[in-house]
């Protein structure tokens, strides 16, 4: 048993994060915050990187990866809030022209009542017939409402989304931890004192807990795998991005701090896919399986 | 990422299973909980059925994916668990076959193995739980023994065991963690008093050890003199990976256990009641893959995030479980004859044992996320 990242595995993390960090940095963020319009240029990078075609068969244009290494790019993504439908996009490869290179834009109806991007999408999969657009919490997501019980959950989508949430559990924990360090109170780092250790330490119990879940299911591909990761990253996304704004103090509390923009993205991701009770009636339903 | 075993493991499985099935069922049925002298023949009767059959050494010299499989595999068949045997074979024994001497090994091991002996752990102390160093039981050298007065506390099996893994103080005037020393104490020597403690569970699990000039031959330490916190650290390092990977599979099967009673006394149609047990389903198995991914990590030499995660995360969840099993009982949760009663009470124990939850978050604070220490 080997369950741990490949050599190669570990190389495309590391290229994926580093292709981020060079074009969707912590600048590019803020301005994509002022003008939140999906960046093209950004997409046919992504799609030239194979982010897109990474599950594709080689034969068909693809990268001709499996759901562990797609789990680990889009793990990146969370870590960076890269906006825009990505997992539309990827899902979309091979049977959109020009999602996987890229090219197209693909939104999808996936039977939470939501869309996200609609407004910039080239194709829409689903119906989005009537859909209404809200004034959506996270400034980097624009939403629309459309009626429930849309298409059926692709698990898959579900998956890699908790990939992205598994990837801001982590980012929230750096930032925490990086901040308690530096910000001093009382004549020392804040980091010293217990309580700010004790929820930086429960930030990344969580995000480990999630990490395990999250990598077991993508080797897997086991629906009731699937549904476990999904709780659990929620809950380390969620909680430890608010977690992060309680160690950040009043700073965290401000439009200007980057820690507002995970939790927000974070609650938009636990609602994709339908409710975490539909996850958990998939998870009692198999203890009497 | 890789979930598959290898072909000598899956026959490692295999062949342990079928040896399972087969002594199993020849076991004599388990003895009450509160009779300590009995579960002591019991646990160690299981021990010696292992080692006859070759499996006694699993927990010191195999791969960490077999002891894995071997911990999965006798709880899933509900074999016993080590029981009385805990300290010596997941403790002491591989201290000393760590820091011992080659006569040391020669006369401490074989008896763990064989399920002859029975060891215990003399750390606590009244004034040093958390902080373990602080402790005070001293021991003075006279001649070729020290002499020991002090007194343990919490110190589960005590009245059963036939040695006990002591620290003791030997240099007051050494820095707390520098004049330590660790020590193998045969019970039976003059000068002990155990007096037992009864838990909230309502059995003298764990005992307090007064020790009145005590003589342990020097003979009897292992490693040097002063030198017994380093080795302490050797023996809390051996759990890592696999110290609760039979309790997660037995947490697991309660949870299946729990649904089937939910849905026969209908409170399965609770629909909170039923999604906080899909809740616990992905809790478990999360603790399922997490054990999977420490011991890769522990197999291949790579420092992973530890058993202090593992620890925090999986002693919460079992008091989950267990407080969820009350709840699908009912008012029968409060009959101490059921089983899952007494499992609820004693579950409280598992964040205070073995480092609070409070002294585990500091070490993942400080260790592996690198806070600084605080005062
Ligand atoms: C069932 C059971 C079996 C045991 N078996 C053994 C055994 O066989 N041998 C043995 O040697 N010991 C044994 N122990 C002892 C166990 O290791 C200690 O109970 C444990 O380390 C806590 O020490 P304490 O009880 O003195 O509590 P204390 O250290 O007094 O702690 C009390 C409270 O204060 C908190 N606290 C203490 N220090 C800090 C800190 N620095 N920061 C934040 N909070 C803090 C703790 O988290 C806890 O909530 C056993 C305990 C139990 C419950």
């Amino acid at each position: 048993m080997k369950f741990q990242l490949t050599q190669d595995q570990r190389a495309l993390r590391d290229g994926v994060r580093q292709l981020l960090a060079r074009r969707f940095d912590a600048e590019a963020l803020r301005a994509a915050v002022n003008a939140p319009a999906l960046d093209r240029g950004l997409w046919r990078a992504l799609g030239e990187a194979g982010f897109f075609a990474l599950r594709l068969p080689e034969a068909d244009g693809g990268v001709g990866l499996g759901l562990p290494e797609a789990v680990l790019a889009f793990e990146e993504a969370g870590r960076a809030l890269l906006p825009g439908p990505l997992i539309a996009t990827h899902l979309a490869a091979g049977e959109a022209a020009g999602a996987a290179d890229g090219e197209t834009v693909v939104a999808a109806v996936d039977g939470s009542g939501l869309v996200e991007w609609l407004g910039e999408a080239d194709i829409v999969r689903g119906d989005a017939a009537g859909a209404v657009p809200l004034r959506s919490v996270d400034p980097l997501t624009p939403l629309h409402r459309v009626g429930e019980g849309g298409a059926a959950v692709d698990p898959a989508a579900v998956l890699l989304t908790a990939a992205e949430q598994l990837g801001t559990a982590g980012r929230v924990c750096e930032l925490a931890v990086q901040h308690a360090r530096t910000r001093e109170q009382f004549g020392q780092p804040i980091g010293a004192f217990q309580a700010v250790k004790h929820l930086c330490a429960g930030m990344l119990v969580r995000a480990e807990v999630a990490r395990a879940a999250v990598y077991a299911a993508a080797v897997t591909a086991d629906r009731t795998d699937i549904a476990a990761a999904r709780l659990l990253a929620d809950e380390a996304a969620v909680r430890g991005a608010r977690d992060c704004l309680q160690v950040h103090g009043g700073m965290g509390f401000t439009w200007e701090s980057e820690v507002h923009l995970h939790l927000k993205r974070a609650w938009v991701r636990a609602r994709r896919g339908g409710a975490s009770t539909e996850s958990e009636e998939l998870l009692a339903a198999d203890l009497v399986a | 990422m890789d979930l598959t075993y290898t072909p000598e493991e899956d026959e490692f499985r295999a062949r342990l299973r079928e040896w399972l099935g087969k002594v199993l069922p020849t076991l004599p049925p388990k003895p009450s909980p509160d009779d300590w002298p009995a579960r002591r023949a019991y646990d160690l009767g299981w021990q010696r059925m292992l080692y006859d059959a070759g499996y006694a050494h699993v927990h010191w010299d195999a791969s960490p994916t077999v002891r894995l499989i071997f911990l999965e595999e006798t709880e899933k068949a509900g074999a016993p668990y080590v029981g009385a045997g805990f300290v010596g074979l997941l403790h002491a024994g591989p201290t000393i076959a760590a820091e011992g001497s080659e006569e040391q090994r020669a006369r401490w091991l074989p008896p763990i193995l064989r399920g002859e002996e029975v060891w215990c752990q003399g750390f606590s102390e009244p004034d040093a739980g958390s902080d373990l160093a602080a402790l005070r039981t001293r021991a003075r050298r006279d001649g070729d023994d020290y002499v020991v007065s002090g007194s343990k506390i919490w110190t589960s099996h005590a009245e059963v065991a036939d040695w006990c893994e002591l620290l003791v103080r030997t240099n007051p005037a050494a820095p707390k963690h520098r004049g330590i020393t660790w020590l193998a104490m045969p019970m039976d020597a003059p000068g002990i008093t155990v007096r037992p403690l009864r838990t909230l569970a309502g059995s003298a699990e764990f005992a307090e050890v007064f020790l009145d000039e005590v003589r342990i031959p020097v003979a009897n330490r292992v490693g040097d003199e002063d030198d017994g916190w380093r080795v302490t650290m050797v023996t809390l390092s051996f759990e890592r990976g696999t110290a609760f990977v039979g309790e997660v599979v037995a947490c697991r099967r309660v949870l299946r256990e729990l649904a089937g009673e939910a849905r026969k006394n209908g409170r399965w149609d609770d629909p909170v009641l039923r999604r906080r047990l899909g809740r616990l389903n992905a809790q478990l198995r999360a603790l399922w893959r997490l054990t999977q991914w420490n011991v890769s990590e522990a197999e291949s030499g790579v420092p992973g995030v530890g058993s202090s995660v593992f620890k925090l995360r999986y002693s919460q969840a079992r008091q989950e479980l267990y407080d969820t099993a009350a709840d699908v009982l009912g008012p029968d949760s409060l009959d101490v004859d059921r089983p899952w009663t007494l499992d609820r009470l004693s579950s409280l124990s598992y964040t205070i044992a073995a480092g609070t939850s409070q002294i585990q978050q500091n070490i993942v604070a400080e260790r592996i996320l690198g806070l600084p220490k605080g005062r």
